[in-house]
């Protein structure tokens, strides 16, 4: 059998592919490997006491639109508190600086996002400035055993006619 | 070599061509380590059976990949959580579509060329020249065709899976409107490490088996005309329910 030069080079390129598909699947996908979206805006920051499983490259909303994505969630290590960086796109430039950064749930089984509540300020977000208000994500489990303590003392107070 | 005859009858004729396959598998693993010292040899057989097919397995993954997207997103819908498409077209593909589709697609393109190849040398009597000539056909001609068969496999899965999820994004987030930083983020959330190995090792099996049941049918083949074209389409039966077969066994044991 000659050594055939077409041949193996084809042979080289399928194999090189494979394994950069291989590679591909075993670094990027477990992981926070591809970053996703173009052009990218400006950075502000949003700090909360529990971000709950919101993960870099979640949605930023105002009003239900997508403005911008999460770039990093980072932690203070000074007051415990969850520092997100938000990364919202440059067209949108007129949100007031007074509004407030709530992590909600897109339907019942739907990932976490950043839902932005407009404020009334005349001063707008610029890259680096912060959200001051904030509500953390609602951790389903805290409040089914809230409901279900409030249930059993009511249960308890209740059996006088 | 003994022929599989329609002497026996229906069990044992099957017993005995289970217990062929076997023996030759065992023949074909001894002459594996010679065989590799003529990495010329499989990289033409890894040519043939990888890089051959590999237009016909991207394209067949794009769209795998853009239905699982469709078909994902319609159901999804209902729910109110398209964002989980990514995890569902990634976990459907990784574990599943990707070695089964590809095994199947890899049994008609590469083992049926294969069969055909090997049962053409046995029916104008190349593989009896060979032994006369004192070189065995098992080592020169079986055996680098199986391995290149075997490497070829899990390449073209990968290939097959990245090619699906693109075409799952391409349906999902450019079609349909689902949000690209939650079909990927959500996707890297939930896909394990261990899924991906679960799909690793289905394709090294399904290689295995694929490249085993072609090598045996045409080795085996029916020195006449009408017994190639016999060993071939056995050879697509064969592999694809062995396949299927094995994925369930392969999905029982990994749960």
């Amino acid at each position: 059998m000659r050594p055939n030069r077409a041949l193996e080079i084809g042979t080289g390129l399928f194999v090189l592919l494979g394994f950069a598909a291989l590679f591909f699947l075993t670094t990027q996908l477990p992981g926070s490997g591809i970053q996703v979206g173009g052009a990218t805006g400006y950075n502000v920051t949003a700090r909360f006491d529990n971000v709950g499983d919101l993960k870099t490259g979640s949605p930023v909303t105002l009003a239900g639109v997508r403005i911008g994505r999460v770039t990093g969630i980072n932690f203070d290590p000074t007051d415990f508190k969850a520092v997100v960086t938000l990364d919202i796109e440059s067209r949108y430039d007129r949100i007031p600086d007074d509004s407030d950064a709530s992590i909600q749930t897109a339907g019942l089984l739907g990932g976490k996002y950043v839902g932005i509540g407009p404020g009334g300020s005349d001063t707008f977000l610029h890259a680096g400035s912060s959200i001051e208000f904030t509500q953390s994500a609602i951790v389903l489990e805290n409040l089914v055993n809230k409901f279900f303590a409030n249930f059993a003392s009511g249960r308890k107070e209740d059996p006088k006619p | 070599m003994s022929r599989v005859t329609a002497r026996d009858g229906m069990v044992t004729g099957s017993l005995r061509r289970i217990g062929a396959v076997g023996v030759f598998f065992a023949a074909v693993l001894a002459q594996c380590v010679p065989a590799l010292l003529r990495p010329r040899h499989i990289v033409h057989q890894v040519y043939n059976a990888g890089a051959r097919s590999l237009i016909i397995i991207m394209l067949c993954g794009l769209f795998v990949g853009m239905v699982l997207g469709l078909q994902g997103f319609d159901l999804l819908q209902r729910f109110g959580s398209e964002d989980a498409l990514g995890v569902a077209a990634a976990l459907g593909l990784l574990k599943e579509l990707g070695p089964v589709v590809t095994a199947l697609l890899f049994a008609g393109r590469a083992g049926t060329a294969l069969t055909s190849e090997i049962g053409l040398m046995r029916a104008t009597d190349q593989l009896t020249a060979m032994q006369m000539m004192a070189v065995d056909p098992m080592q020169r001609i079986v055996a680098p065709r199986f391995i290149g068969g075997v490497i070829a496999m899990p390449l073209l899965v990968a290939i097959f899976d990245v090619v699906g999820l693109f075409g799952a994004q391409l349906v999902g987030v450019q079609m349909m409107d689902v949000d690209a930083g939650a079909f990927w983020s959500q996707m890297q959330a939930a896909v394990q490490l261990n899924d991906i190995q679960e799909g690793f090792i289905k394709s090294v099996v399904f290689g295995t088996a694929c490249s085993l049941v072609a090598v045996y049918e045409g080795y085996h083949t029916e020195p006449t005309a009408a017994g190639v074209g016999l060993a071939t389409t056995r050879t697509v039966v064969t592999s694809s329910v062995l396949t299927l077969l094995l994925d369930y066994i392969l999905t029982a044991a990994f749960l």
